[in-house]
């Protein structure tokens, strides 16, 4: 039924399975050695953020709420399972140097040696309250999920109860990743303040496994992640429930006039697609291997939209499309990687023009190529949008216009 | 003159031990060629009390005119000549001159100040008051109250003033210094707070009963106002009880006598809980290889036994009443002066995101859209502003031109921006969003290509950068009241445009229903596109003005964009006054806050957040929102 709708999904998994198999096979850890484990590395993240982009379409493409803050819920994930990685692995290391000496330590000597060593940056020794839980890795899972679900479903809430909607609630989830940063950034939020979490990519317990090929298990565990959340994602919008939230956004009151519960929808797609951006971020940053607050700045999450939008809203794959190009070339070009471009009179250094070819691109794709980089594979796929003779598909603010209209 | 009342004067307050001022010198020589300020002040005090000569001898050291010839006697140096000390012959022979250090000359000083507090040349009278304000002791009252006639009334009231400061310190009456310090009821003057201060302070006790005739400042229970470990401290301080055994202490002492796998019988393994522990320490202590430790019970009767209290170290407690008092009522009085100032502070932060927002809240009133290259348009006014000076030396001048060339070059990007971007997305805001977001990350890359990343300074003319003040009070940097005033007008001028002019009348008609103002003859893109130049413009001007007080960056408009944001959103649209109160709020807002926490700003903008979100569950549409059937959503 779904794979009939969307043959899309065969093939986007198809394309997903061949290139991890694909990078298996070229890595240090499994394959020939060619492709190197920074590379493996890059390739994992990247996966991630395309996640996080997957989620940012289901919330702003298909139900038009333009969400500035969820990167937000993305180190959210990060951070949860930060804390677990951080606690157990400070703990092997504290109980290894104990052992040494004369007298076997208490378990409350254990967790203060662990809580001095991980908070002794910001002058603390005590572990916060928040922390708890970081030594069992199977409540933390649960929290990656947890908290920033609950918190998007509070944020939700307060916001789509009181009809707050289109710019407005755009600058408000902006206020919110910029006040969650500012309150991490702190010393005494218990979260090491601007130092964050560092030492993520040791995973406690498989000390003895070399990154290389930690770094293939991962990318296999992102490209898992991707995958079932693709195709969770797919199924969701294929039936009813798409057709629900696809209205909301093209005339959210008159399907609310329809007597279907507007804000519940709205709400369960922000929440949905929050704890979506949590896994992705719970997956990312043990690749990353540090986090802190500058990871919540609101510009992280404008970049999610600029994203989803190169890739061409309101349909999965251009999510996901947009984001693995726009954050390859742009770690391309940042790296250094990519050559001077000298123009007689001046010699463009792509490290300084990059940021400004990706506003200029943007803000050129947003004017003439509303659909993104996926108009591209609709002319492959000889998709046409229906002539309507510029009538719109609805008279709300966020709806697609004309040129946007999908089949 | 002089020297006899000095004489009279010492004679009164040194009598038992005024010696003749060459068998000091000679009892003391070695002090007084190598002198130091921890042991010469004995020394100082005798020669002043040897009679006479002493004040010469005294003022010459002082002066570094004390000289010391071959044959060991001391000489008063005069340009080249010399005479000797004690008996004021002249001296042939070389002088070789003593060199005491500043601490050793502040000595003397001191001990010269009776004399010279009667002294007829009125500037070593006002020198001798500065010395005693610094530095007096209780035989400096009677010579100060000896000398308080001054035919100068500004010394007069100086000498009156110090003569009650030394009352409330040294006076042996607790009366008398109950007066004086009831005498500076009201006075906030530091030199006031720094004698009351000392007498309210305390000392921690601990013991069985109070001392008798202890001026208690408060009695402390254990718990609240105490901590356990803090109390137990001191008892343990105060030789009333064994000390604790810390955790630290336990584990070295059990290592100690590790034996044969084995501390007091237990295995080693198992010393891995508290118990375990305590009790092999037990052990150890029994067979007497450790010593005791107090254990929980033993502290908690020593706790009970014994009382806990701040006591005063001034004996009186009228005093200490008093001065308790007159330090409250100055506390009452430096909190209403923090009051006004924290509201100066809260205006002027106010008068920034007013400026800063007021541009923005046009283009979203009439057009719907936010503009987030809106921050940038500010740093590309404060650039201007940059590049302006660099052109024009005069700083008055080049601020003169820099305000109207940032308000051109701001308004003419705006309007660039509106044709080429803006006007092609209407009626679809989250597009336009995002576009604007674009050339924000272009615009602020290419600003830091052109101008590099490093701060560029943007210096105020001279005539700002003072302060103003309104009294003694409160003071207010003259920068700041200039962007006040700024915003003030340019308030002033958006009222005149938009009530006043043609342009406005339109504004406001597209505002209020594009459509019906289309059909009225007023075109909607035209004067949306003047808007847009009108709001970028003054963007530009903020941008100038938050340059005088801020470091230029290529990041300088991402500081206040989110503020701006808050400020348009709390506000309410299309509404000059809304700008108005939002940017009040918000700035009042954020001052009171860090208030409340002052050495964390980090907070106080969570908080501000916070507050703004739930402010919008009640206020969605701002403080002032737009209303009538017109009205869109």
């Amino acid at each position: 039924m779904l794979i009939r709708k969307y043959p899309s999904v065969l093939i986007f998994l198809a394309v997903l399975a061949v290139f991890t198999l694909a990078i298996t096979l070229l890595s240090q850890a499994y394959g020939t050695g060619a492709v190197p484990t920074s590379t493996v590395k890059l390739l994992g993240k990247t996966l991630c953020l395309a996640l996080a982009a997957l989620a940012m379409d289901l919330v702003w493409g298909y139900a038009g709420i333009l969400s500035l803050g969820h990167m937000a819920f993305f180190a959210l994930g990060g951070y949860m399972i930060g804390m677990w990685l951080m606690y157990a692995r400070t703990a092997e290391i504290v109980t290894a140097t104990l052992a040494n000496a004369p007298i076997p330590a208490t378990p409350d000597e254990i967790r203060q040696g662990i809580a001095s060593q991980i908070f002794g940056v910001v002058g603390s020794s005590d572990l916060p309250l928040t922390w708890s839980f970081a030594g069992s890795l199977p409540i933390q899972l649960l929290l990656v999920l947890a908290v920033p679900g609950i918190f998007a479903f509070l944020f939700g809430w307060l916001a789509f109860r009181s009809r707050v909607n289109g710019v407005y609630l755009s600058i408000l989830t902006q206020a919110m990743t910029l006040a969650l940063a500012l309150w991490l950034f702190q010393n005494d939020s218990g979260f090491r303040g601007n130092n964050g979490l560092s030492g993520l990519q040791n995973i406690p317990g498989l000390t003895d496994v070399p990154q290389s090929t930690l770094s293939i298990w991962f990318l296999w565990a992102s490209a898992a992640a991707l995958g079932l959340c693709y195709v969770l994602a797919s199924w969701l919008v294929s039936g009813k429930f798409g057709s629900v939230i696809r209205a909301i956004r093209d005339d959210e009151a008159r399907v609310r006039f329809l007597g279907y519960s507007v804000e519940g929808y709205k709400l369960f797609v922000f929440t949905l697609s929050a704890m979506i951006c949590a896994i992705a971020g719970a997956l990312y940053y043990p690749q990353a291997g540090i986090i802190n607050p500058a990871e919540l700045a609101p510009i992280a999450s404008i970049y999610l939209a600029v994203w989803v939008a190169i890739g061409g809203r309101g349909r999965l794959y251009g999510a996901v499309i947009g984001a693995v190009f726009v954050s390859l070339l742009s770690s391309w070009f940042t790296g250094g990687k990519a050559p001077d471009l000298n123009l007689g009179f001046y010699t463009i250094h792509w490290v300084d023009w990059w940021q400004v070819l990706l506003g200029v691109a943007f803000v050129l794709v947003t004017l003439f190529a509303p659909k993104g980089l996926s108009s591209i594979i609709d002319a492959v796929a000889g998709l046409r949008a229906p002539k309507r003779h510029g009538a719109d598909l609805g008279p709300d603010l966020g709806a697609l216009r004309e040129r946007e209209a999908e089949a | 003159m002089r020297r006899i009342f000095l004489c009279l004067l010492l004679i009164f307050a040194l009598p038992a031990w005024a010696q003749d001022l060459e068998a000091v010198l000679a009892a003391n020589r070695a002090q007084i060629e190598k002198p130091s300020r921890q042991t010469i002040g004995p020394v100082i005090a005798e020669i002043a009390a040897s009679g006479d000569g002493a004040v010469a001898f005294l003022e010459a050291w002082g002066d570094r005119r004390l000289g010391l010839t071959d044959d060991g006697r001391f000489a008063i140096i005069e340009g080249d000549a010399a005479t000797d000390a004690v008996t004021g012959a002249p001296l042939a022979g070389e002088a070789k001159a003593l060199k005491p250090n500043s601490g050793v000359r502040g000595l003397i000083a001191a001990a010269l100040v009776p004399a010279q507090l009667a002294d007829p040349d009125m500037g070593r009278r006002r020198a001798a008051l500065d010395a005693l304000a610094r530095d007096a002791t209780a035989e400096h009252l009677p010579a100060l109250r000896a000398a308080l006639d001054d035919p100068d009334p500004v010394l007069a009231a100086r000498k009156q003033r110090l003569e009650r400061l030394l009352t409330i310190r040294f006076d042996p009456e607790p009366a008398a210094r109950v007066a004086a310090i009831e005498g500076f009821a009201g006075d906030s003057g530091s030199d006031v707070q720094a004698v009351l201060n000392p007498i309210l302070t305390t000392t921690r006790f601990a013991g069985p009963a109070l001392p008798e005739g202890a001026n208690v400042a408060r009695q402390l229970s254990i718990g609240t106002e105490l901590t356990e470990a803090a109390a137990y401290r001191l008892l343990v301080d105060a030789g009333l009880a064994a000390p604790r055994l810390s955790d630290a202490e336990q584990k070295a002492a059990l290592s100690a006598h590790l034996q044969d796998g084995q501390v007091g019988n237990i295995p080693v393994a198992n010393l891995d809980s508290p118990d375990a522990r305590d009790r092999a320490y037990r052990a150890l202590a029994a067979a007497g290889a450790v010593r005791p430790a107090a254990s929980a019970d033993q502290v908690d009767a020593a706790l009970a036994a014994n009382i806990f209290a701040d006591l005063y170290t001034e004996p009186s407690p009228e005093v200490t009443d008093a001065a308790r008092a007159a330090l409250n009522g100055l506390v009452l009085r430096e909190r209403a002066q923090q009051g006004v100032d924290l509201a100066l502070d809260a205006l002027s932060l106010a008068s920034i995101y007013f400026l800063a927002a007021i541009g923005l809240a046009i283009t979203f009133g009439v057009m719907g859209v936010i503009n987030m290259a809106h921050g940038e348009f500010i740093m590309m006014g404060a650039y201007t502003g940059y590049v302006v000076q660099g052109f024009i030396a005069n700083r008055t001048l080049s601020l003169v031109v820099a305000l109207p060339m940032a308000f051109l070059v701001t308004a003419l990007a705006g309007v660039v921006l509106y044709r080429l971007v803006i006007r092609h997305l209407a009626k679809r805001p989250l597009e336009t969003l995002l576009a604007t977001f674009g050339v924000s990350i272009a615009l602020q890359q290419l600003a830091k290509n052109i101008f590099g990343t490093q701060a560029r300074p943007l210096t105020a003319p001279d005539w700002l950068g003072g302060s103003v003040g309104f009294g003694e009070i409160v003071q207010i940097s003259t920068i700041r009241v200039a962007i006040f005033v700024l915003a003030l007008l340019f308030l002033c001028l958006f009222l005149f445009i938009t009530k006043r002019t043609r342009l406005g009348l339109n504004m406001r008609a597209v505002t209020q229903n594009p459509g019906m103002a289309a059909s009225m003859g007023i075109n909607p893109d035209r004067v949306a596109m003047l808007t847009f130049g009108l709001g970028s413009g003054i963007a530009g001007i903020a941008g100038v003005a938050i340059g005088l007080f801020a470091q230029v960056t290529s990041e300088l408009g991402q500081g206040y964009i989110v503020q701006s944001f808050m400020t348009v959103v709390v506000g309410g649209v299309g509404n000059i006054w809304g700008t108005l109160a939002g940017a009040a709020l918000i700035g009042g807002l954020q001052k009171g806050i860090e208030v409340l926490n002052p050495a964390n700003t980090l907070a106080a903008q969570t908080w501000m957040i916070l507050f703004i979100i739930i402010f919008i569950q009640f206020r969605p549409r701002g403080i002032f929102p737009t209303r009538g059937r017109f009205v869109e959503g």
